[in-house]
């Protein structure tokens, strides 16, 4: 076998050590480089994209919370004002009452001032038809003519005191 | 058929000088042989292949482009997977073995072209230089106690007697099975081809069925250039681990 003729040995050796010496300078220096800045380029793309992911998500994430918070506070604002409103006008209707019933009572003891006047004048009015009345009874019954102040007399005595 | 004879399927190993007579320096025989041929050739290949094919420094790689990374990340990985990152500087020798000899095998499957890994001084110089770097390599990081890998760790004293000789006889034989195992896998399919290719012409109409037969060998023999590659490049890793972690 070719193989083991020693004498072409030192050729072999010598051109092997200097192609596999060329080669490894040739990958070390400008293949390699530039395959590992190639995959490099790549997986930097790969990792600023997902940091951008990341970003815009927490991003959105951010903007649905402020959306929440906003809806959230919009919805207490309007309980709270709805709940101002119904107690101003709680308190309005409050103060319009007690005006009403102010006044109701003011015309209520008015009132009564007339009726107690009315009966009053309607009390005077009775003694002195009364008085006529007894007068003429009598005139009329026994024939005796009774003076005004003694019918008046007998006559305050049988109704007790006007007053 | 005997060695002298003109179609000995060995033929094909045959080493020679392409000026015809043989070139001297300094004493030494460093003649341009058809083997030295097949070298400049691998090694201009694989140049053209990874500078051509990475041009284009595409985001997205194209096929070429894809072939050229995929050399690239199967070492990374061989060499980060056995060695870890230690083993990042020896990347650039490790990724030539693998081109060269991968190239190597592949060019020399071409009818006609020469394979010089079939040839045991090129094999046996490079696992030597392995062999030596490793072992440099080793007593460069752990000094004398890089001794301690002949005698596994934690094992009973007495029993050095039997495994310190069985360990060393087994590093000493690193280069020699490393360099060996190539050369023959290479020797072998290329002499079945030629035997086989002596048939198909031999046996004339019915060279068809040696001829079918040679078509499965030439695709085994493109696995097996592959697969060599590979395990001389893992194994260069493993030696390095070994090397750099001890064990």
């Amino acid at each position: 076998m070719p193989q083991f003729d020693p004498s072409s040995f030192s050729s072999q050796a010598f051109w092997l050590i200097v192609m596999f010496v060329v080669l490894y300078l040739l990958m070390s220096k400008i293949a390699l480089p530039r395959i590992a800045e190639v995959l490099e380029e790549r997986q930097d793309k790969i990792d600023d994209d997902l940091a951008k992911a990341e970003k815009l998500k927490t991003e959105a994430e951010q903007v649905l919370a402020e959306y929440e918070k906003a809806i959230a506070d919009a919805r207490s604002s309007a309980t709270a004002a709805l709940k101002e409103a119904a107690a101003e006008m709680a308190a309005e209707a409050a103060k319009r009452e007690e005006a009403f019933g102010v006044e109701l009572a003011g015309k209520i003891s008015e009132a009564e001032g007339r009726i107690a006047t009315a009966r009053n004048e309607a009390l005077q009015n009775l003694t002195v038809v009364a008085t006529e009345v007894t007068a003429a009874a009598t005139d009329r019954l026994i024939g005796a003519k009774l003076d005004d102040a003694t019918v008046r007399k007998a006559v305050d005595d049988a109704m007790g005191d006007p007053s | 058929m005997a060695a002298g004879e003109k179609h000995s399927p060995v033929d094909q190993f045959k080493v020679t000088s392409l000026s015809g007579e043989p070139t001297s320096f300094g004493g030494i025989d460093v003649s341009f042989t058809n083997s030295s041929a097949a070298m400049l050739v691998t090694v201009l290949t694989i140049t053209l292949f990874l500078v051509f094919s990475m041009r284009g420094r595409a985001l997205i790689p194209g096929r070429w482009q894809s072939c050229a990374e995929i050399c690239y990340e199967i070492v990374a990985n061989m060499l980060r997977d056995n060695v870890g990152s230690e083993g990042r500087k020896y990347f650039p020798f490790v990724f030539t073995i693998f081109m060269f000899v991968l190239f190597g095998n592949f060019i020399g499957l071409i009818p006609g072209s020469f394979t010089f890994t079939s040839h045991i001084i090129v094999t046996f110089i490079m696992a030597a230089v392995i062999f030596v770097g490793v072992t440099v390599i080793g007593f460069a990081r752990h000094g004398l106690g890089y001794f301690r890998m002949f005698f596994p760790h934690g094992a009973p004293a007495w029993t050095a007697v039997i495994l310190v000789p069985i360990e060393l006889v087994s590093y000493l034989s690193r280069p020699v099975s490393l360099s060996v195992r190539l050369f023959a896998n290479m020797v072998v399919g290329h002499v079945l081809l030629k035997v086989i290719a002596g048939f198909v012409i031999a046996l004339g109409f019915f060279g068809i069925v040696p001829l079918a037969f040679l078509v499965g060998i030439t695709a085994l023999e493109f696995l097996v250039a592959a697969l060599q590659a590979y395990i001389f490049t893992i194994l260069t890793c493993i030696y390095l681990h070994d090397a750099i972690h001890m064990h």
